[in-house]
């Protein structure tokens, strides 16, 4: 027994050691009036785990409160292991979005490896086959020897566990940017397939029944994880190591399967749900709290993998690939059957108990008694101070940025080997995307497309956020992530479905970074009030910063599209010589956060580009009609970079060539990142039917045989003329020369 | 015919094998689990890709003891086709029913991509619908692909004509742009690319197709007399 060596209840209090844990004196206090007395060392490890940011996002819940939820097809909101919506024939799609910066920040391999491995439980254990990965992830600039050490280890966890597990790891984003440097963001999200009769939840029904731990033992890996996961990011982080977790994929591919099996064959089984932040802490909580009973659980039955393991560990450990089953009482064996078949350890450890507490024993004790509701919900709710910074009014009032270009071609050389334009080929190619044969659209396009197998239906997803819009204006900034999002899944042919949000934030304690949350929050709820795609859940990640500097505010926006006919894929690269070019959208000068102004001046300043929700709805309504009505042949939204970065794109991918004539401010109209734009190919005997449809679309050129580039301007005068190899070199080769490149 | 799909705990690419030959070729096929101890209902054995016990130790290592590859073995010897995909031929190496060793890539890395392939022999019973010299795209998804054999090996799989494809592009380091071997007998094929992961064009090529249709077009030509 080591108990002994705990701190007692009054060196708790009197020590404050209750602060190391993150919790705060007023929040001590709070515990003690609910519980009535003082909580021992087990106790408060229990309440700082549960308090923490990461699992009552009790700083981030006002501004949680402003998203649009419901929706027609919404099946199942916020609140669960991962969001539920409708896509007809009796199934639905299931998907969400979670961040595992701060581990990746100190061990990045196995802190992507575990990011995927946790998103992944969160699907399955809504009983759903999970069918596509995908990622956001932000680095410092591609330049010191550390970041590329943090670019290549992350790429390789988040493929070394996707791999194996046999989960195709289909799209993604990688930006680079120096605000990034110390706190890279690591984000993953899956996409998983379900009928609706299989759909469950984490609720512990049922007095009596028995509480099954399944999976691999617990060890003292990851503790306070949850605690690490909401706190600022210093020097003296690299001392937290051991609060990073070991991913086994392995482990997890035989559990995905056992519990899918159980969740399909077995009714015995009333709730399930994955051991993750806060381990056997939260899942217990969460269940029993939910279902308003208790639970209670012998820590001695818990399978472990270390000697000695005290309840406080056990209760906090993050060990990896471990659920927690509610089964009916009396038919244990029957659900252990599924886990004996995969050679898992399945073991009754506990019960369903009136009382709607959370009691532990040990060694034949009770080593902690506590309400269920007061873990689970009863954290206090902070509404933050908040104030507009400095920088915003002087940015908003600062003279619109005007390029001096000498070379256009030059130009458009440069930017499309920006690490964060170039091709994404060096990263994607180690994930295998192809597994399970439903990719219809790989990696590189505007969206992953993912088929539906004995179905005409396929499903297109995408990630996206341009935090640096998002840095100088969060409302504007917030509006362009959900637009932009949207744009991706409509060029791809499909019907945008719902939001799974990763809010990626600075310290929420500091009023210029609460605004920048509230802000984006409202930009984020606007386009998704009026792009009709609710929010169904996800995840907050705040005290992204290093050593009192935040990263830029960054909320990814994961985003799901039904594609109704696979006729209706559309991928972005230009198709048939002949075809007609049509670029929809008006382009004006606006490099506010552009990567041309980044890459001219080192920095960023300004206003963000300007989006009109309306024209934004309207026009995506206008190119899903025309895609669907079988018009288009090829479709790009216009993003980093301008319109000459996006003709780059499509003729590279395509192997064809473009001529094209712009006309405008030439720098604007070839470099500036006005929204709401796309680029598409339309067969000439379609020209007539698809203006009618499109109506604001202009014809701006033709596909050609000739590979390379030409752009023009009026009266004939070059502005752009690239070679094939001229835009290849540029492009493909950007990342893995930055790679190998000694500083 | 009929085919089974053997699973390893960590078998990932089974479903895909089982739907290329049940919906692909609209043949019968059936998932057949690792301690299984009879293939005799059987006419053709399919070994897919994945990471058979997590890959631990070696890839394929722990899979060769498996209680189902002494049927494995069995049913190699007694001719019937017997095709290994991916971490399928990692195990057919570790079993040794085809020879050599897998490295890892010379990259160190995992590398998922299309791969033009060469067809080096279309005259075994897996590559009797392609011609000779043809150029295939079909995908390849490893982390260790580097095929190794000794010279006097090599030797005798040029001989033999066990080289059934060739990496066009080598991706991986592989002696001799190795990306398929036989036995010398010419029913146990092992290859890197995985020809389930082209049967269909809305995933990019159907050049995989073949392959399983001229196993089917081989077993029928030795069954016509029986049946």
């Amino acid at each position: 027994m080591l108990s002994h060596l705990e701190p007692t209840d009054i060196q708790i209090k009197e020590q404050r050691l209750y602060r190391e844990m993150g919790l705060s004196d007023s929040e001590f206090e709070l515990i003690q009036s609910i519980i009535g007395r003082l909580p021992n060392w087990t106790e408060t490890g229990l309440f700082s785990v549960m308090w923490s940011e990461h699992c009552s996002y009790k700083n981030s819940k006002p501004v949680l409160r402003k998203f649009p939820v419901d929706g027609k097809h919404v099946l199942q909101g916020p609140g669960e292991g991962a969001g539920i919506v409708d896509i007809g024939d009796g199934q639905a799609v299931v998907f969400k979005i979670e961040s595992h910066n701060h581990p990746s920040a100190i061990e990045p391999y196995q802190g992507a490896a575990t990011g995927v491995g946790g998103i992944i439980r969160d699907v399955f254990s809504m009983g759903a086959r999970p069918i596509a990965l995908l990622n956001s992830l932000r680095f410092g600039e591609l330049e010191s020897e550390r970041v590329k050490y943090l670019f290549e280890q992350v790429v390789a966890g988040i493929a070394g566990y996707g791999n194996c597990i046999g989960i195709p790891t289909v799209g993604g984003e990688v930006q680079f940017d120096a605000s990034y440097e110390g706190n890279p963001l690591v984000n993953a999200m899956c996409v998983g397939l379900i009928d609706h009769k299989d759909i469950k939840k984490g609720q512990a029904h049922g007095i009596g029944n028995s509480v099954m731990y399944v999976g691999a033992k617990t060890g003292r890996d990851g503790i306070h994880g949850a605690t690490f996961a909401s706190e600022e990011l210093t020097d003296a982080s690299e001392e937290k190591r051991p609060a990073v977790q070991v991913g086994d994929p392995f482990m997890e591919k035989l559990l995905m399967e056992a519990c899918l099996e159980v969740i399909q064959g077995c009714d015995a089984l009333v709730g399930i749900q994955d051991m993750g932040a806060a381990g056997l802490t939260s899942s217990s909580a969460e269940m029993a709290s939910k279902a308003g009973v208790g639970i209670e659980m012998n820590l001695d039955l818990v399978p472990q993998r270390e000697k000695d393991m005290t309840a406080y560990e056990m209760m906090l450990s993050e060990s990896q690939e471990r659920m927690l089953l509610v089964v009916e009482k009396g038919r244990e064996h029957e659900a252990a059957a599924y886990f004996e078949k995969w050679d898992l350890d399945a073991v009754t450890i506990g019960s369903v108990i009136e009382e709607k507490v959370l009691r532990l024993l040990h060694h034949g004790d009770v080593v902690a008694e506590l309400p269920v509701d007061a873990l689970a919900e009863d954290a206090p709710v902070y509404n933050k101070p908040s104030s507009e910074p400095a920088y915003y009014s002087e940015f908003q009032s600062e003279a619109p940025f005007v390029p001096a270009l000498d070379s256009f071609k030059e130009t458009l050389l440069q930017l499309l080997s920006q690490p964060t334009i170039a091709s994404k080929e060096w990263v994607f190619s180690q994930y295998d995307y192809m597994v399970r044969t439903n990719t219809a659209v790989a990696p590189g396009s505007d969206a992953a497309v993912v088929r539906i197998r004995g179905t005409e239906k396929a499903l297109a997803m995408t990630t996206d956020c341009n935090s640096r819009y998002l840095y100088l204006d969060p409302e504007v900034g917030g509006k362009i992530a959900v637009a932009e999002a949207a744009r991706n899944l409509v060029c791809s042919g499909a019907k945008p479905l719902a939001v799974t949000d990763c809010l990626n934030f600075g310290n929420p304690e500091k009023p210029e970074i609460f605004w920048q949350l509230e802000k984006a929050a409202d930009g984020m709820s606007a386009a998704c009030r009026q792009l009709e795609t609710p929010v169904i859940g996800g995840n907050v990640s705040l005290y992204n910063e290093t050593n009192g500097v935040a990263v830029y505010p960054t909320p990814v926006i994961g985003m799901v599209g039904l594609i109704e006919n696979l006729e209706h894929i559309t991928t972005q690269q230009f198709k048939n010589a002949g075809d007609l070019i049509y670029l929809a959208g008006e382009s004006k000068p606006e490099f506010g956060g552009s990567e041309l102004q980044k890459m001219q001046t080192g920095r960023i300043s300004g206003k963000a580009p300007e989006l009109d929700l309306d024209v934004e709805w309207k026009r995506q309504a206008q190119l899903l009609e025309a895609i669907q009505k079988g018009l288009v042949e090829s479709a790009h939204d216009v993003a980093e970079g301008g319109a000459a970065v996006a003709l780059a794109e499509c003729v590279m991918k395509g192997n064809v060539g473009a001529s094209v004539v712009l006309e405008g401010d030439e720098a604007g109209v070839l470099f500036g990142e006005s929204q709401s734009r796309f680029l598409i190919t339309v067969k000439p005997e379609h020209a007539e039917q698809f203006e009618k449809v499109m109506s604001d679309a202009v014809q701006i050129g033709f596909v050609r045989q000739e590979l390379g580039l030409a752009i023009d301007g009026p009266e004939g005068r070059e502005l752009v003329k690239c070679s094939h190899e001229e835009l290849e070199k540029a492009w493909r080769g950007a990342i893995p020369c930055l790679l190998t490149s000694k500083v | 015919m009929k085919f089974a799909v053997i699973v390893f705990p960590g078998s990932n690419c089974d479903t895909d094998m089982y739907h290329a030959v049940a919906d692909g070729l609209g043949m019968e096929a059936e998932y057949v689990w690792h301690t299984e101890s009879d293939l005799s209902r059987f006419d053709g054995i399919l070994l897919p890709g994945g990471f058979s016990y997590g890959d631990y130790l070696r890839t394929g290592a722990i899979a060769r003891f498996a209680n189902v590859m002494d049927e494995v073995v069995k049913a190699a010897n007694e001719g019937k086709p017997v095709l290994g995909v991916c971490n399928g031929f990692q195990i057919l190496l570790e079993a040794g029913l085809l020879p050599g060793a897998m490295r890892r890539n010379e990259s160190l890395k995992f590398i998922c991509q299309p791969e033009p392939l060469v067809v080096e022999n279309s005259g075994t019973m897996f590559t009797n619908g392609y011609e000779k010299g043809e150029i295939i795209t079909i995908p390849i998804a490893h982390g260790e692909g580097n095929y190794f054999c000794d010279e006097e090996t090599l030797q005798q799989l040029e001989e033999n004509k066990q080289i059934v494809f060739r990496y066009n592009n080598n991706p991986n380091g592989s002696v001799a742009d190795i990306a398929g071997i036989t036995n010398k007998a010419g029913n146990v094929l092992g290859m890197m690319p995985h020809p389930e992961r082209a049967v269909d064009e809305l995933l990019g090529s159907a050049d995989g197709l073949k392959l399983f249709q001229s196993i089917v077009k081989s077993w029928r030509e030795s069954h016509v007399i029986s049946s």
